[in-house]
């Protein structure tokens, strides 16, 4: 029972100290420090699945707390469905894409360098988890700013205009930073209490603030800045671009599911449901911005050529999925808002990957380059489909049960615009992908052209990926099965009782 | 009028944060956006020192209040120390992004031999129109 109550620290402090060793190994050996990373993730994975089963079977959050201070003093790590929910998924992407990482990272990065790459997503994984562990409002903003930091150093490794991005990465993440610190002043200065579960008790006695409001909006602002809500995405699509794939392949994902934790977090466990529902209309103009987010991020995804900037629309549109939820302000709309973040955490994973192997062995990421992709990427194409597939929405593949639940939502809100919208873009997102499809199965084969040794069949040879990347494909493929066959009992088993205790 | 100026110090905190703002959004040179981003989180370091001073106030330290001993003591004569260790982690935070910025801006300078924003970004799209 010791090592089960200590899991909370031992989840952040794991990949942190993890982060240091392998630097330091890498100076001398810089082989050695892809092994450690991958045992790094690997433990925190597991660790992830012991405080999810500790929460379940526990009445009460998990609490734990640092140096032993009492909270609303000290800082507490606080874990209740919601954030074990997070944490494992998060914890289970971050394994799934180390897992995947090491032959993208032998191809882009020089062996010299690597060793300050492994460190920075050691660091940057720190970060992730400590935001989705903590309980307490200023520790989220440090934790958020050792994964900004990372993910900053991260980008800057890509190759040509990355440092650039990284750049506007840098201004952009400061100004979100910064409008989180003002929302956690105004917070302090009305509440005095930094403890996201004492201000929970304090905050519906100062309702009739403004300053309260002005601090919900900072809020908001702030994280809406790092999550890349529309319209203050804006550096997004480049900097996840323009970093290298294995590293967009994690940050992408995770970084931008964690801010969308952090939004359902303050919005509905920090500040009381009706704050957000009936005393402001903050719900209201959350959906509006949601409602523009998913159909610019779709448009946009369109109009792309290079798959991996089409999939970084494609976060901008799924991240105006939860915000729907959040902003429906109904339990059904919640739920399907937290089911999204966990499913949309793997199909976005499950995509990046995909377009990092395409990478890996064509050297392209050109929508056009993708032809003839079935014959000599089986596999990898086959993997496409599946997410593809997950993400317009089709059962039994996960994307269609966290868009049935954010569409009963947004019909129990009465909010018939995002209905439309959300019927909408899975139209949308069909084209976008039926495209791909389409390139990567339906050109007509040449006579010649892939036949090398005159037979009918080609050798097959799995896609010529090394053995991690394609058990990472799999493994993300069949997780997106299984999320949709499950979904039934991670709602009710994980997600309501969060969301009936809003 | 008398209120608004009592309330001085959100008074600076706002206009820096709008110096910064300004600075970051429309200037052209990529150091000068990063010296405006300082001011701009400078300013949040500003309003949370100012908010946990009070006039007359002094250093949290209760004597004898060490030990066990139960000593009564006025909240108001001592100023508020938590905003102001807060700040000491907000700081670092401050320097560490100034530190990556100008790792970045020396990348991006040995990489194309400019500051300004618009010569790098046409620089871009030159190479992009020969690729593509």
């Amino acid at each position: 029972m010791g090592i089960m109550a200590q899991l909370p620290a031992l989840i952040v402090v794991t990949p942190l100290l993890l982060a240091f060793l392998v630097y330091l190994v890498g100076i001398f050996r810089p082989r050695l420090s892809y092994p450690l990373v991958l045992l790094g993730t690997s433990l925190s994975f597991i660790f992830s699945l012991g405080i999810l089963y500790q929460v379940l079977h526990s009445s009460a959050p998990l609490s734990y707390h640092l140096g032993g201070w009492e909270p609303p003093w000290g800082i507490e790590y606080r874990i209740d469905h919601l954030n074990a929910l997070v944490l494992a998924a998060v914890a289970a992407v971050a394994w799934l894409v180390v897992l995947f990482a090491k032959g993208l990272v032998d191809r882009e990065i020089e062996l010299q360098k690597q060793p300050h790459l492994y460190t920075l997503l050691l660091l940057e994984i720190t970060g992730l988890f400590g935001i989705t562990v903590t309980g307490d409002m200023f520790n989220l903003y440090v934790l958020l700013e050792i994964a900004s930091f990372s993910a900053y150093a991260l980008i800057a490794m890509g190759g040509r205009g990355a440092a650039f991005a990284a750049f506007r990465y840098v201004i952009f993440g400061t100004i979100g930073a910064c409008a989180y610190l003002l929302s956690v002043g105004y917070l302090y200065i009305l509440s005095g209490s930094l403890n996201m579960a004492d201000l929970k008790g304090i905050i519906p006695g100062l309702l009739h603030s403004k300053a309260l409001l002005v601090g919900f909006a900072f809020m908001v602002m702030g994280v809406g800045i790092k999550m890349g809500i529309f319209p203050l995405h804006s550096w997004l699509p480049d900097a996840y671009t323009l970093a290298p794939s294995a590293v967009a392949a994690l940050l992408a994902p995770l970084f931008t599911k964690v801010g969308a934790y952090v939004i359902v977090r303050v919005t509905y466990g920090v500040f009381p449901l009706s704050f957000s529902v009936k005393d402001y209309p903050a719900a209201e103009a959350l959906g509006w911005l949601a409602i523009g987010g998913v159909i610019f991020g779709c448009v946009m995804a369109l109009a792309q050529r290079d798959l991996k900037r089409m999939l970084c629309y494609l976060i901008v549109a799924e991240m105006g999925y939860i915000l729907m939820g959040v902003a429906t302000g109904n339990r059904t709309g919640i739920t399907g808002a937290v089911l999204h973040i966990v499913n949309d955490a793997f199909m976005m994973a499950c995509l990046f990957t995909v377009v990092g192997a395409i990478h890996y062995v064509r050297g392209t990421r050109d929508l056009d380059d993708l032809k003839y992709l079935h014959i000599q990427m089986p596999l990898t194409s086959a993997v496409l489909v599946v997410g593809g597939l997950a993400v317009v929405g089709i059962p039994p593949l996960c994307g269609f049960f966290s868009k049935w639940y954010l569409i009963l939502g947004a019909v129990e809100a009465r909010r018939w615009g995002m209905v439309a919208v959300l019927l909408l873009s899975s139209l949308l997102n069909a084209i976008v992908f039926f495209r791909l499809i389409e390139r990567a199965y339906l050109e007509v084969q040449p006579a010649e052209a892939f036949v090398p040794n005159g037979g009918t069949h080609l050798k097959v040879k799995l896609d010529s990926l090394p053995k991690g990347m394609i058990f990472s494909l799999l493994l993300l493929a069949s997780a997106l099965l299984f999320l949709g066959l499950f979904s039934g009992t991670i709602v009710k088993e994980i997600i309501y009782p969060f969301v009936n205790g809003l | 009028m008398a209120e608004l100026l009592a309330k001085y110090n959100y008074w600076i905190y706002a206009l820096l944060l709008c110096v910064g703002f300004y600075g970051m959004m429309t200037k052209g040179n990529l150091m000068k956006k990063l010296i405006a981003m300082n001011i701009f989180q400078w300013a949040v370091i500003f309003y949370f020192i100012s908010i946990g001073a009070k006039k007359g106030g002094t250093v949290p330290i209760i004597p004898g209040g060490h030990g066990g001993g139960h000593v009564v003591v006025e909240a108001t004569s001592f100023i508020n120390p938590l905003p102001h260790v807060l700040m000491l982690t907000a700081i670092v935070v401050g320097v560490a992004t100034t530190g990556i910025a100008l790792a970045l801006l020396i990348k991006i300078y040995k990489r194309w031999g400019t500051l300004e924003e618009e010569e790098v970004l046409q620089r871009l799209r030159d190479r992009d129109e020969v690729k593509g």
